[in-house]
């Protein structure tokens, strides 16, 4: 069956990942101790490699590695001794998760009715309006972007809190500036998706049984249009994800990315290994779940047929 | 007695790059209660344009109507507004496509297609909508309508296809159906099967019909009367005994003898018609085809034909019919042994 198939495919996915992961990392030279080498005495170092089993071979270190993945178990951090890197990403995911699934809500909502708007008003005013503001939207980076939000709507207009986290206020600039990228793109592809199908023969059928331009447009046309856009919505949610590391910088949001990205300047290698396999973990079945939805939305591919 | 469908002075443009394109010029026809009206012509003659005038589906822009009323009972449609026009569509007036490959929503329950113009137009329920939807499927020839009704259009044949659209089109036994080349994309066998299930479905529910065909066995087979379009004007109307055996313009001439005669086993030759279709652009002011015919006169590239009425309900747009030129029949056994 489809789905078995494709869940075994995401789980290889994951382990390659993974192993690539530890590989990498091992690759580095140096270890996690290597600055503090002239500060400590050698046999307290020793000590703590082998805490971190740094000491056994590399593949009983690969075995034990993917042992704890196994169970979930991510192992401690290196810089803050009392905390694990499960506890980290616990600590930092909900924020991550946050921003993350209001950027793509917007991106989503608001690229598909821009995309449909545009189409609906082919070559008319509002159509160039939108894809004005697509194209500026996929030319702006967030990073350029973001800081401009920051200045015009906190500090000149004060509307909206400068940076940080706590409330939904905080969040409403950093899930603008993440969406408006993948925003912009869903729109442009939605366009150009929605005026083929608007053309299609079936919607002359649907015109011709008498319904409303409404139900013509929502329940013969979008259904249609948005499966070549569902289509490309992995590579989307790929960059979004990723966008956050900037994101989460920028506001100063107690995220994973931010975690993430102090972690490589500390060289806490378990919680990089730990965060980089739960991001791809996150993409991996993101695009898993994408492609399943995909299959129920065109009836022509089966999610019990063998075939791709 | 009042026409089911009475078409005035039709007038459609297309606004094109290369210019005005005047699709359909001073069409007039009518339509009776029960009645099969075929519409013969080759490729862009404006059969589809003059139809989907009825409709309201010429898309604007690039399209517009110049001119001309459809009177459709007791109503003009054309001065209907969308809401109004849409109470008509695929209620009292059923269309089917050509194409019923593509013609079909393929992420759409082929059921919830049928029943849906049940919904909107017979406020029929869910559930209501569901058994009659079965029961159209059932009509139409559709075996195992139940397991049908929950299939999408992929997993339908061509030809069941079709007969799923005419379902669709009849499911609110509308008074008119209009067919524009229904059997055109379907295999030799099943075209005969689809012509014979609208046959019957004309004969059971009373509709009228227009077919729009290229094939003038199918008009012979299926309808009372038949119009001759040619260059967007209606070169000859007339009843279909009366055109096979009494034809009046060359260019029917032209059409009668590119059928192959399959009675016959002597293979004879079609003959396609000499010269190319007309420029729409630019119309010359005399008749459209004038340039291609073979017993054009000088006026006929001066000045459009008038209606020349031959007998009750038959008219052909050619000066030959004028008493002052010569008599067309001679030309027509020229035209005959020329070709033999
Ligand atoms: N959307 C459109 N835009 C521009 N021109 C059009 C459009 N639709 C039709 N026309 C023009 O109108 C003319 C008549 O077209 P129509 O489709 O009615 O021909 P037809 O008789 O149905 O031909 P066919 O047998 O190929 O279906 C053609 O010259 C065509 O170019
Ligand atoms: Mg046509």
């Amino acid at each position: 069956m489809y789905i078995v198939k494709r869940f075994v495919t995401m789980l290889l996915t994951i382990w390659v990942i993974a192993s690539l992961t530890f590989i990498i990392m091992k690759f580095i030279p140096g270890d996690p101790f290597a600055s503090d080498a002239d500060v400590l005495p050698e046999h307290v170092l020793d000590n703590m490699r082998a805490k971190y089993h740094l000491d056994e071979p590399i593949p009983v270190q690969y075995v034990l590695y993917l042992k704890s993945l196994v169970m979930f178990d991510l192992g401690p951090s290196i810089q803050s001794e009392t905390r694990s890197v499960n506890s980290i990403i616990a600590s930092g995911f909900p924020a991550s998760a946050t921003l993350g699934i209001q950027a793509i809500i917007v991106a989503v909502v608001f690229g598909l009715l821009l995309g449909i708007i545009a189409a609906l008003y082919h070559n008319r005013l509002l159509d160039y309006i939108s894809m004005v503001i697509a194209i500026i939207g996929i030319s702006v980076p967030s990073f350029i972007l973001a800081p401009l939000l920051i200045n015009y709507f906190a500090v000149k207009w004060g509307m909206l809190p400068v940076a940080s986290w706590g409330s939904f206020q905080h969040s409403i600039l950093p899930s603008i500036a993440l969406a408006t990228t993948p925003l912009a793109v869903i729109a442009r592809f939605m366009r150009s998706s929605m005026i083929e199908v608007m053309n299609q023969n079936y919607m002359k059928t649907a015109d011709a049984k008498g319904l409303s331009s409404f139900k013509i447009v929502f329940n013969h046309g979008i259904r249609n249009a948005i499966l070549p856009v569902v289509s490309f919505m992995g590579p989307l949610f790929v960059s979004l994800i990723t966008g956050t590391f900037v994101i989460e910088k920028i506001f100063a949001i107690p995220g994973i990315g931010k975690y993430f990205v102090d972690s490589i300047f500390n060289r806490d290698y378990p919680v990089i290994m730990g965060t980089t396999v739960f991001f791809s973990v996150i993409l991996v079945v993101t695009l898993f779940l994408i492609d399943i939805s995909y299959r129920f939305i065109d009836p022509r591919i089966k999610l019990t047929s063998k075939g791709d | 007695m009042e026409h089911l469908l009475k078409v005035d002075q039709l007038k459609v443009n297309f606004n094109t790059y290369g210019g005005e394109v005047k699709a359909v010029r001073d069409v007039s026809f009518h339509v009776d209660q029960g009645e099969i009206v075929a519409i013969v012509g080759e490729s862009g003659s404006g059969k589809s344009v003059t139809v989907q005038s009825i409709m309201g589906l010429i898309p604007s822009p690039p399209g517009m109507i110049k001119g001309g009323s459809i009177q459709f009972e007791g109503k003009d449609l054309l001065t209907l507004s969308k809401r109004q026009m849409r109470k008509i569509k695929g209620s009292k007036i059923g269309m089917i496509f050509q194409d019923p490959m593509t013609s079909l929503n393929p992420t759409m329950k082929v059921g919830k297609q049928i029943a849906e113009a049940l919904i909107t137009h017979r406020n029929f329920s869910k559930a209501n909508a569901k058994n009659k939807a079965v029961e159209m499927l059932k009509l139409v020839g559709i075996p195992n309508p139940e397991a049908r009704f929950q299939q999408y259009p992929h997993e339908y044949s061509g030809g069941m296809r079709q007969r799923a659209m005419i379902a669709i089109a009849l499911a609110c036994s509308p008074d008119l159906l209009i067919a524009d080349e229904p059997t055109t994309a379907l295999d030799v066998t099943i075209q005969a099967q689809v012509l014979e299930l609208m046959k019957e479905l004309q004969k059971k529910m009373n509709t009228a019909i227009i077919l729009i065909t290229h094939d003038l066995g199918v008009v012979a087979e299926t309808a009372q009367r038949v119009l001759v379009m040619y260059g967007g004007v209606v070169v000859e109307s007339a009843s279909v005994m009366e055109l096979f055996e009494n034809p009046r313009h060359p260019y029917t001439w032209g059409l009668l003898q590119s059928i192959p005669d399959t009675d016959t086993s002597e293979k004879k030759r079609l003959v396609p018609i000499a010269g190319s279709p007309p420029d729409l652009f630019s119309p010359p002011k005399g008749c459209p085809f004038a340039p291609r015919c073979k017993y054009a006169m000088d006026i006929c590239l001066e000045e459009m034909p008038t209606d020349y009425d031959i007998s009750d309900g038959h008219t052909a747009k050619c000066w030959l019919n004028d008493e002052r030129a010569p008599h067309p029949e001679t030309f027509a056994r020229l035209g005959e042994t020329e070709n033999a």
